[in-house]
């Protein structure tokens, strides 16, 4: 299936204005969408018999930095069947990095988005479990943060040694 | 007096620790809370399994992980392309030449040299990430019986090992954390005399295999261990992104050697084992250490068909420069992709995002397979007994160092 075929089936099923952007030099191809549009599409994606996107192999977040003042939460699609794949989009507000979880659909999302929180901070929301998994629970800030400082003082143990 | 006050209990010193997510109070009046400390080899110390037990039963497995905080992309992100090599090397130090060659290829696809890099490059790089590949899984094999109880397999696998680290040492000039794979080349070209000596091992090695599949995957105490215990059904191991032996164990032929057809992979003639169920249920544990024995075989095969590629078509001469295709400066256009190679644990995925202007990625995320393997534990090993959960989490086959990040 091509990259237009794939795009043309979401937009039939989720409607013509859900697709923000299209990046072709991205490999694999990529389209942008609303972070309110999340759940529908992906949805669609996992359900639609000729997409079956069955494997979400990545989810990684992006601190665009203070100055883009943007975060972005990337998706790697695969269907094992079909053998296409696509990735997927999503911008966020720095200030309020909120996006639907996909643990009710994808379970391999629950710990991508819990390291996702861990080290950037974007929230997931209906998420069933969102705590720290790498970093200590009272660890502050989030480390892969482009304005990231780390604390001086770590439980009375000097951080930087 | 002193040394009294120091062994005095004081109630918050529990609270220092990483907080559980079940509390006594949350817990029936039969259940009981137990910490599973270190028990695989390779997770010496830095995981730690919380179980809610009724008996000898589990109710519920929460994985505490990250006691390692080796900061792969916090690295990554700041330092070049090349330099991060080593670090890539370390973060499954089990299999370094495979996540080299992962990395290497994702850069290059970046940089669109992709084809360029000479044929002889390609079959050396096949050649020693199928050698580590076959290490790989003679640490996971060996481990495994003793995870089981028995002691005998790993002494065996590891001397076998040690014949694949001497040739990579050799080749490379270290033991376990190679740095040879290159982006656009290798280190170096392969010594004279490593292709004979290679097929020395070859040889030497089948017979070996015919032994550890008596000793081990026939073996009627390994077998009532594993068999039916810990069974993944496909459709499960897929939601859950389980790739690599766990995946095939459940009964899919999906390699991504095979479907990506990367590297040299496509010229090679070789097999895709799967779990067939022969002696318990399709994707049990006894079928992902079948799959991983087979996978030895099969990695056998490889490396002869790279031998006679190398003594023959592409055979070393004397103008070959290995690093002739090696950039000076790694500047890539600004560009966002997802590149994957299939190591002997899984998938091995790297996200790159450059912004063209620098030569240190903006963004870099590893999407690691024991990460995402461990994942389904708690799943897996939900309603089973204490020792088989012993059982589960090794046939998983992590290395720390990846689940980590």
């Amino acid at each position: 299936m091509q990259f237009e075929d794939i795009i043309n089936i979401i937009r039939q099923s989720c409607g013509d204005e859900v697709i923000q952007e299209v990046n072709e030099l991205s490999s694999p191809k990529m389209i942008v969408i609303n972070a309110e549009d999340l759940i529908q599409v992906a949805e669609s994606l996992y359900s639609n018999e000729s997409l079956f996107f069955d494997m979400l192999s990545c989810i990684t977040g992006v601190d665009n930095g203070p100055e883009a003042n943007t975060m972005e939460v990337i998706y790697n699609f695969y269907s094992i069947p079909f053998e296409h794949a696509l990735m997927l989009k999503v911008v966020l507000p720095r200030e309020k990095p909120v996006v639907a979880s996909m643990v009710s659909i994808w379970k391999t999302a629950d710990w991508h988005e819990r390291e996702t929180y861990d080290l950037l901070g974007i929230h997931f929301e209906g998420h069933p479990d969102l705590r720290r998994i790498l970093l200590p629970a009272d660890w502050e800030g989030h480390p892969l943060r482009k304005d990231y400082k780390h604390q001086e003082y770590y439980r009375g143990i000097k951080v930087e040694y | 007096m002193a040394n009294q006050i120091q062994y005095q209990y004081k109630e918050d010193n529990l609270l220092k620790s990483e907080p559980n997510k079940y509390q006594e109070k949350d817990l029936k009046s039969e259940e009981m809370l137990v910490n599973l400390g270190p028990q695989h080899p390779s997770t010496h110390g830095v995981l730690r399994l919380e179980i809610v037990t009724d008996g000898e039963i589990i109710r519920d497995v929460v994985p505490h992980l990250g006691y390692l905080h080796r900061c792969f992309e916090k690295h990554a992100e700041s330092l070049p392309y090349n330099q991060t090599i080593p670090y890539v090397d370390r973060m499954d130090y089990l299999t370094a030449m495979n996540s080299e060659h992962a990395w290497a290829m994702g850069v290059e696809k970046m940089l669109g040299i992709t084809d360029k890099i000479p044929k002889r490059v390609e079959y050396i790089r096949v050649l020693v990430a199928e050698l580590n590949r076959m290490a790989s899984h003679f640490v996971a094999v060996g481990t495994y019986a003793m995870d089981i109880g028995a002691f005998t397999p790993f002494l065996w696998m590891m001397r076998d090992r040690e014949h694949i680290q001497r040739l990579l040492e050799w080749a490379s000039g270290a033991r376990m954390l190679y740095n040879y794979i290159w982006v656009g080349g290798l280190f170096y070209d392969l010594p004279v005399g490593f292709e004979d000596r290679c097929q020395q091992f070859v040889d030497y090695l089948r017979p070996k295999l015919d032994e550890l599949k008596r000793l081990v995957i026939d073996n009627k105490i390994f077998v009532e261990r594993t068999a039916n215990i810990g069974v993944l059904p496909l459709d499960l191991a897929i939601n859950y992104g389980v790739t690599g032996p766990m995946l095939r164990g459940s009964g899919l032929r999906y390699d991504l050697r095979k479907v990506d057809g990367y590297s040299v992979y496509p010229e090679i003639d070789f097999d895709v084992p799967v779990g067939e169920g022969l002696v318990g249920t399709k994707g049990d544990c006894w079928d992902r250490t079948y799959v991983r024995v087979l996978e030895i075989h099969e990695s056998l095969k490889i490396i002869e068909q790279c031998i006679q590629k190398l003594k023959g078509e592409h055979k070393r001469t004397r103008d070959f420069d290995p690093q002739a295709l090696v950039p000076k400066k790694i500047r890539p256009k600004a560009q966002e992709i997802y590149t994957r190679a299939e190591n002997p644990k899984g998938e091995l995925g790297f996200y790159f995002r450059a912004d063209g202007k620098s030569d240190v990625p903006f963004r870099c995320k590893a999407r690691s397979c024991c990460y995402v393997n461990l994942s389904i534990i708690s799943e897996l090993s939900k309603g089973s007994m204490i020792a088989d959960l012993i059982a589960i989490l090794g046939s998983i086959d992590i290395v720390l160092g990846e689940v980590d990040r």
